[in-house]
C-alpha cells in the first residue's frame, strides 16, 4: 500500500512540501506539479530535506510545468524524474491514494 | 458492510484567512450522510480551526468553530490533532475546544472526540485510508 503525494506550491511561499516530507512513507512518491516544481531544485534551503527523502521515496516533477518556467532537468536534484501528463496518470494508478498538499 | 470505505478530511489552513477551513467542515457534513468511516486530521495551520474562544463578531464572517462540536450527532467522532502542529504554534491541547459524542455502544457516555497524535501517527492515519480530501 502507498500514497502518490502532490505538491502544488513553491516552498518558500507554503510549508506544504515540509509538511508533506514530513508525513510520507518508504515506498510512497510525491510529484511536484504548477509552483510545487521549484521545491525540486539544487542549491535551495529545502534541497537538504528533499534529498534525503530521495533515497526511500520517488520524487517527480511534471516536465510541462517545470518547462513553463525555465527549470531545466540539469537544476534538479539528482534521483528527481520528469513525467508529462501520461506519466501522472500512471503514478496515479499505481498507488492506493493520492494525498494532495494545498 | 463492505462498501463502506475509510474518508479522511485533512486541515492544513487556518480558518478565516481562506475558505478552505470553512468548505472542508461543509463537505464533512455532506459526506455525513454517506455512512462512511470518517476521520478529520488537523495540522500545520490546520490546529488553530479548534482553538477556543474565537469570535468573529467585527469581521463579518460566520464562527464556524461552534460547528465542529456538532459532528458527534453525525457519528463523526475522531478528529485528529497533531501535536508536533501545537507545539510549533505554542498551543497545548488545553487550548482547544472540546469536543464530544456519545458513544452508542457505550450506554451512550460522554466521550472526547479530539485525540492528539504525533507526526508519526499522523502519517500512519494517513496510510491508512482509502479516500484522502485535502483541504
Amino acid at each position: 500500500m502507498s500514497t502518490l503525494h502532490t505538491v502544488n506550491k513553491s516552498p518558500f511561499a507554503t510549508g506544504a512540501l515540509v509538511s508533506c516530507l514530513g508525513h510520507c512513507k518508504d515506498g510512497d512518491a510525491i510529484l511536484m506539479i504548477e509552483d510545487g516544481v521549484y521545491g525540486g531544485l539544487t542549491g535551495t534551503t529545502v534541497a537538504d530535506q528533499v534529498r534525503q527523502k530521495a533515497g526511500s521515496v520517488m520524487i517527480y516533477v511534471l516536465g510541462p510545468d517545470a518547462d513553463a518556467r525555465g527549470v531545466a532537468a540539469d537544476r534538479l536534484l539528482q534521483g528527481i524524474s520528469g513525467v508529462d501528463y501520461d506519466g501522472f496518470v500512471d503514478l496515479v494508478a499505481k498507488h492506493d491514494r493520492t494525498q494532495a498538499w494545498l | 458492510m463492505s462498501d463502506v470505505k475509510k474518508f479522511l478530511y485533512v486541515n492544513r489552513k487556518a480558518p478565516y484567512g481562506t475558505i478552505y477551513a470553512l468548505e472542508a467542515l461543509e463537505v464533512v457534513l455532506i459526506g455525513a450522510a454517506f455512512d462512511q468511516d470518517v476521520s478529520l486530521a488537523f495540522l500545520d495551520d490546520g490546529v488553530f480551526q479548534l482553538t477556543k474562544g474565537q469570535n468573529t463578531t467585527d469581521i463579518g464572517v460566520k464562527n464556524f468553530s461552534p460547528t465542529f462540536r456538532a459532528l458527534g450527532d453525525y457519528e463523526v467522532t475522531k478528529l485528529f490533532v497533531e501535536q508536533e502542529s501545537l507545539d510549533e504554534r505554542g498551543l497545548t491541547a488545553d487550548d482547544l475546544q472540546e469536543v464530544t459524542y456519545e458513544d452508542e455502544d457505550d450506554d451512550w457516555a460522554e466521550k472526547p472526540s479530539i485525540r492528539i497524535v504525533n507526526r508519526a501517527e499522523m502519517a500512519d492515519i494517513m496510510a491508512d485510508q482509502d479516500v484522502v480530501l485535502s483541504f
